[in-house]
């Protein structure tokens, strides 16, 4: 993903931790949202009935997820939608583009989708000279601006409105500086009209595909995705295979938490649900529309027990506004689609640990990630087996480049550790050791780099048996 | 492109996976609201009109009136509607072609490509609703070919027309009355209130890409 060669995390954390304006940006916004979300759940009971609720269904649909797939695929073919299987993004963003040619399409109206995101699917397309337009407001802003959305939900949180005053005045044509925010949305308003009512091919993400009747649910509030998905004459839809759930009965409860835990809404604007192409009889709609269906890394995630939780997330984005390493250096620094905790655990699974396993050492553990999250992914824990999955001292990994980190010289103490506590008379050796030498340790290497912003613990000079049997208190 | 190999990969990795050897518990949802019929219809208004949406409850028969009172006050030059909606004739007889101060009615007579244009230029479109939705304030449009997806967000006013009746507690409700699972129509639709963003510094700004403006007309 993006820059596989010049991805250094400690620089990009240096440099968000300096930039001032980034940092009261972020802090803001995501006071506001965790402050929204927790007014929309005042019933702490309620919201955790929900949570169990929401986490049975989303594993009740794993459980059940090939199946699924392939009735999802039966009702849409039925219904008119054409279906289509990736199993990388090389394969998906193929796909689309055989589409786009067919129809001699020179560009694409995008809705907010972060699988295209995860596709780079914008670059793939420029590189293929058509043109990929973000509609989304905060897309809108940053696409203009080259840049990448540092949030899965508000795309643009860390610009502020001077910031996009000055963005607007530079790249689109004929637009005078205002840093009025009623004025900026009419201007985009003004420049994605035209391009709605001009364009072939619309694009969207999916929130929820129903197998039960071949739906596909998205929800927004801008009405982008609703331009998206019926004005051009084609839909593309895009969406990972862990997306599907079994029945409409169980859309209510997962909207309730999605965007309950997202922005803090009952419910979004709107919520469009698409079942087919447009009929004979009907005046306007899409008349072909296609669902592509990526796995790229998702059903190996599927193979462990543990790590399968990673595909219960609905992309509310709300561990990213409660986590205090996000907060502090926002969407970017991660280096990669998905950021903050979520992208933790799912983006080392998807590119390996070799390439992305260091974005788990940027935690934490406060633990804040796991109690928020709308359908109980345990966050914490599968960060925790991914740093022990980078180490892999016993062959068991399951992520690809286990094992990365572990070297000689930590195995060897790590062995010497095991090795002490299993027996009394090295343990007792080496507390004594401890006790002498363990002030004089000199701060080199990873001890010095650890002390740094720590301070050293001391070590007592007797351990707490020697004390004990000191004193005369039975310590057996 | 062919993806039928991609599928059977995919799909033999998921079954390899053990996941449908698991067990999973069944957890019943928090309970429902349950609502009487004012009540439904006083959440429903409530909901919507705290996120801009102009909710007007009138009663059955006077409702052409209350349009005729919203267009002249909002001087709509032209009001889409359509005309074979079971509440297209009431339209069409609602005020004179030329009646002053009164929008000239356009109806959604065409497919859409031969109607582009003029679609996007149009000041106001009005539709009826399906259902309500008490609980978190929406209104339900599964549209028709009298009554197409666009009219209800192109223009930059959408009027939506709802009898009190069919006001759900819930989507839940609604969903299992009305036996959704059953067939899906090509498009439905929950509506809030009008377009709107918070993208720019959580400042709210409606009408983005969608209708500035939501009139909930409730027939009761």
């Amino acid at each position: 993903m993006g820059n596989k060669t010049t991805f250094d995390f400690e620089a990009n954390i240096d440099g968000a931790l300096k930039d001032d304006q980034l940092r009261k940006n972020l802090r803001k916004a995501m006071d506001i949202l965790v402050d929204k979300r927790r007014t929309v759940f005042p019933d702490t009971t309620y919201l955790e009935q929900l949570r169990s609720a929401g986490n049975a269904i989303k594993r009740r649909a794993l459980k059940q997820l090939p199946r699924l797939l392939e009735q999802l695929e039966a009702n849409c073919t039925k219904n008119g939608i054409q279906v289509h299987w990736a199993e990388d993004t090389a394969q998906a963003n193929g796909i689309v583009l055989d589409i786009l040619r067919r129809h001699e399409a020179r560009d694409i109206v995008k809705g907010k989708s972060m699988v295209s995101e995860e596709m780079h699917l914008n670059h793939f397309l420029e590189k293929n000279d058509i043109e990929a337009i973000e509609t989304d407001l905060g897309e809108f802003i940053i696409q203009l601006n080259h840049e990448t959305p540092s949030h899965i939900i508000v795309p643009a949180i860390h610009k502020n409105k001077d910031e996009v005053a000055a963005i607007f005045n530079e790249k689109i044509p004929d637009t005078p500086y205002t840093e009025d925010v009623e004025e900026l949305t009419a201007i985009a308003r003004r420049v994605l009209r035209k391009r709605f009512a001009a364009a072939k091919v619309g694009l969207s993400g999916v929130n929820f595909a129903i197998a039960e009747t071949g739906t596909l649910l998205l929800v927004e509030n801008e009405g982008n995705g609703r331009m998206c998905t019926t004005v051009p004459e084609v839909h593309v839809a895009v969406m990972g295979l862990e997306k599907v759930l079994e029945k409409l009965s169980d859309v209510p409860p997962l909207l309730r938490l999605l965007t309950g835990s997202a922005t803090g809404q009952t419910i979004t604007t709107y919520v469009n649900m698409i079942s087919s192409p447009r009929k004979s009889e009907e005046k306007d709609g899409p008349k072909e529309v296609h669902l592509v269906i990526l796995d790229n890394g998702r059903s190996r995630m599927l193979a462990d027990p543990e790590f399968r939780q990673t595909l219960l997330c609905i992309r509310c984005g709300t561990c990213l506004n409660h986590c205090p390493v996000y907060v502090r250096i926002g969407g970017h620094a991660y280096g990669h689609v998905y950021p903050g905790p979520i992208g933790k655990i799912l983006t080392p699974q998807m590119e390996g640990l070799e390439q992305a396993g260091v974005l788990a050492t940027a935690s934490s553990l406060c633990g804040a990630c796991g109690e928020v999250c709308p359908v109980r992914i345990p966050i914490p824990d599968l960060i925790r087996r991914l740093r022990n999955e980078s180490y892999d001292q016993d062959g068991s990994a399951v992520v690809d480049g286990g094992g990365y980190k572990k070297n000689l010289a930590e195995t060897l103490v790590w062995k010497g550790w095991e090795l002490a506590n299993r027996s009394p008379v090295l343990n007792e050796m080496g507390t004594r050791l401890a006790g002498t030498i363990g002030k004089r340790l000199p701060k080199v290497g990873p001890l010095e780099k650890w002390t740094r912003v720590r301070t050293s613990p001391k070590v007592a000079r007797t351990s707490l048996h020697e004390r004990a049997r000191n004193e005369g208190v039975n310590d057996e | 492109m062919n993806s039928q190999p991609a599928r059977e990969r995919i799909l033999a990795r998921l079954h390899a996976s053990g996941t449908e050897q698991t067990t999973v518990p069944e957890v019943p949802l928090p309970p429902e609201l349950l609502l009487d019929r004012e009540a439904k219809i006083e959440r429903l208004a409530a909901q919507m009109a705290a996120i801009r949406t102009e909710v007007h409850i009138v009663k059955a028969d006077t409702w052409i009136e209350k349009l005729n009172e919203v267009a002249r006050e909002k001087g709509w030059k032209r009001l889409l509607y359509g005309p074979g909606a079971p509440i297209g004739p009431a339209i069409e007889t609602a005020w004179a072609s030329d009646a002053a101060g009164l929008p000239e009615l356009v109806a959604y007579a065409g497919p859409v490509e031969t109607f582009k244009e003029d679609l996007f230029q149009i000041d106001a479109g009005i539709t009826s609703a399906r259902a309500g939705v008490a609980e978190t304030g929406a209104v339900v449009l599964w549209p028709t070919a009298h009554e197409p997806r666009l009219m209800s967000l192109v223009p930059p006013v959408h009027v939506a027309v709802l009898d009190a009746d069919t006001i759900y507690n819930s989507m839940t409700e609604m969903m299992a009355v009305e036996k959704w699972a059953d067939g899906m129509p090509t498009n439905a639709l929950l509506i809030s209130g009008p377009s709107k963003t918070a993208d720019i510094e959580f400042t709210l700004v409606f009408g983005v890409h969608g209708p500035k403006e939501l009139v909930l007309l409730i027939r009761k």
